[in-house]
């Protein structure tokens, strides 16, 4: 989950990192009267969770409140790679003498947080890492130890920078580091953090994410910033469709039956489980199919949540039929998903024999499966039928 | 031979009382895997399908050998669960339960590095070697397990433990048996990765040739495509990658929690190329696998 540039600098600022003086506005009116609060000359940047502002025109300058006005007017009214902005943050200009990079994130080979430093601040991290990599520092710390700040000075110290720059920068690359930590972070980022004409430090831009995972230990810090559970902060905001399948799943805790990706094509997806899901999309795309949904079901869900499940998809205008496919299954029951598919598919009206273009979950209480399926009279496929064949088979019964 | 576990491996599995807890106990059992306790706070003196259950781990490990820990208690404990199997001396670690965060378990993973123990997972179902033990869920019920897998010289590592299952299943309709099988977690970080799981492979002399799972996100195929390219390696290796179609996507989350296509180098078109590159075999299709396994095998006269 992505924050927006003002929520990661409250995080900041919660840990002692200065960030420039400002506020955040909904209306132009809002944005004016902040700039009149700040005075001076103004920076105004569109909050969207997506890189690319200031190419798209989403940050402007102004020197007066008037000025201002007419400034988030605009940037309130310009969509971002598709995204509408959340508000417009309305801040003092400063005067930058040189521009830093602050990070810190996982690397997920040494298994420990890493902080990365450079004196090349302002671009893209991954860039300066590429093209200049005596400007860019790295140091591993410890989620244990509290925090050791001589590795931070020992870090920014290895590119040279000594004197007052030196304390100022190991105390911010410490506070960064102890933000990360704090509020279960998977990256804080400032960039640029920048050093000002009168020698003090400010984070000029920021960007912080946090992993689902995080988010109910982090409730308390998420109400503080008003982000609420149904702010999922993907990509894309979710479809109607896709919040009714996370109340399917949520609907009893038994295994999982839903996290539902929308698409527009006719085949409906009851397809599982983590790994089976992403390899038989792959399949049915390559075999030419249109899958009108991605979905996972695994950890043996409930007959309930299987039929609900198969309930939305089929309710979704333009799926012609659904295909049901997992890989050979270990605790998920097959009897059990096939009785909730079969139960989706009479309650929703329809035949299962014509509805479930197949049927291809080997594994457990397959025996029992297959007999509820014959019965029923749907197509059904055993171990002997590989998953992508399976997926051919369920794409040439639907129109391409 | 096999890694990590043999037929006399002792374990334990942490919140055996659960319900899916209660169904690994019976599958382990059945499959001939030496369960020797469980733990449940608060639950001591209770029994799961004969296995003793007792409140803490030490009251276990005070009285015989634990080779082994599955942990399977929900996400908010899972931590210190951890915390007490390595402290009263489990060596290898295996966590079952999803959705554990990340500075979570990298302090599990620290905390094991320093007391010389291994962890497998988080979000994952365990390790088989076929005909001696299984220790965690992988397989399912014990006949289900037995017809999926089947003792052989082919080492499986795989991300997700459905599709563990799925390959180990078509490599045994192929005629190749496994010699371990590791369902090594779908987390953004994993206890051990396939570059270090590798030397235990290489070390053991029945594993003739790797099979792999992979899926988008993280580095674990790069630093495979590194270890094998600057170390060699002795064991044939085919690679199957999924979540292709998640390239077009980039910052979408499908399946497992690191399952997501963040930079260049996190798209499958960037890892089949690397893996590739570094002489690793990359399957289109999952049955593609035996083919391609077999006919490495006899490339190095195996």
């Amino acid at each position: 989950m992505r924050f927006y540039e003002f929520e990661a600098k409250a995080l900041l600022a919660k840990s002692g990192i200065p960030t420039s003086r400002g506020g955040t506005a909904t209306t132009a009116d809002d944005a004016a009267r902040i700039a009149g609060e700040v005075g001076g000359d103004l920076v105004l940047k569109s909050q969207v969770l997506s890189g690319g502002r200031m190419k798209a025109g989403g940050v402007k300058f102004a020197s007066t409140p008037e000025e201002a006005r007419a400034a988030a007017a605009h940037i309130l009214a310009l969509e971002i790679n598709g995204q509408a902005p959340r508000c417009v943050l309305v801040e003092s200009k400063q005067p930058v003498a040189q521009e830093y990079y602050a990070g810190v994130t996982f690397d997920a080979l040494a298994k420990l947080p890493v902080a990365i430093f450079s004196d090349m601040g302002g671009i893209d991290i991954e860039e300066v890492a590429e093209k200049h990599p005596q400007h860019v520092a790295r140091v591993h710390f410890s989620t244990f130890q509290p925090l050791q700040e001589f590795r931070m000075k020992e870090l920014v110290a290895s590119l040279g920078i000594s004197g007052n720059e030196l304390t100022a920068l190991t105390r911010i690359m410490t506070q960064l580091a102890q933000t990360f930590l704090r509020y279960g972070l998977t990256l804080a980022e400032i960039n640029p953090l920048a050093r000002l004409e009168d020698g003090k430090f400010i984070a000029l831009d920021a960007h912080c994410d946090m992993e689902e995972e995080a988010r109910d230990q982090q409730a308390a810090v998420l109400a503080e910033l008003g982000i609420g559970r149904e702010e999922t902060r993907q990509a894309r905001p979710p479809t109607p469709f896709e919040i009714k399948g996370a109340e399917v799943d949520a609907s009893d805790h038994r295994g999982v039956a839903g996290r539902v990706v929308e698409f527009d094509g006719n085949l409906g997806c009851v397809i599982g489980a983590g790994g089976g899901s992403l390899t038989i999309f792959d399949a049915l795309r390559k075999h030419g199919g249109r899958p009108a949904n991605y979905c996972e079901i695994g950890g043996n869900p409930s007959v309930k949540k299987a039929c609900e499940l198969t309930k939305l998809i089929l309710s979704k205008p333009g799926v012609e039929k659904i295909c049901v496919i997992m890989n050979v299954v270990s605790n998920t029951r097959v009897d059990i998903v096939a009785r909730g598919v079969i139960k989706g598919v009479i309650e929703s009206g329809y035949d299962p024999a014509e509805k479930i273009a197949i049927f291809r979950i080997p594994g457990s209480w397959e025996d029992e499966g297959f007999k509820i399926l014959e019965k029923y009279g749907v197509e059904y496929a055993d171990r002997t039928v590989p998953m992508s064949e399976a997926a051919r088979r369920a794409v040439q019964k639907v129109a391409r | 031979m096999s890694i990590l576990v043999d037929a006399d491996t002792t374990f334990i599995i942490q919140g055996i009382t659960g319900r899916e807890a209660v169904n690994m106990a019976r599958e382990c059992l059945d499959y001939g895997s030496k369960l020797v306790g469980g733990v449940t706070p608060g639950r001591g003196g209770r029994d799961v399908h004969g296995v003793p259950v007792f409140d803490t781990v030490k009251e276990i490990t005070s009285k015989q050998r634990v080779d082994a820990s599955v942990i399977s208690v929900p996400p908010a404990f899972v931590r210190d669960a951890a915390f007490e199997a390595v402290e009263n001396g489990v060596k290898l670690i295996i966590i079952v339960t999803e959705r554990i965060p990340r500075l979570e378990v990298a302090q599990i993973i620290e905390y094991a590095r320093r007391h010389g123990a291994r962890l497998i997972g988080p979000n994952c179902l365990g390790v088989i070697s076929p005909g001696k033990t299984r220790v965690g869920g992988v397989g399912g019920a014990a006949a289900a397990t037995r017809r999926a897998y089947q003792p052989g010289p082919i080492g499986v590592m795989s991300r997700s433990g459905g599709m563990t299952t799925e390959i180990s299943n078509a490599l045994t309709a192929a005629g190749l048996g496994q010699s371990t099988a590791v369902s090594i977690g779908g987390d953004a970080i994993i206890g051990s990765t396939y570059a270090e799981l590798m030397p235990l492979f290489e070390a053991d002399p029945d594993t003739k040739a790797i099979a792999i799972y992979s899926e988008p996100g993280g580095p674990m195929d790069a630093e495979l495509a590194r270890y094998v390219k600057e170390r060699g390696t002795r064991l044939p290796i085919v690679a199957f990658m999924a979540g292709r179609f998640m390239d077009e996507m980039p910052g979408m989350r499908f399946g497992h929690a690191g399952t997501i296509v963040e930079g260049r180098a996190d798209t499958t078109a960037e890892k089949i190329a690397r893996l590739r590159d570094a002489g690793i075999s990359v399957a289109e299709e999952i049955s593609e696998i035996p083919g391609l396994v077999k006919q490495r095998l006899a490339e190095v006269g195996a």
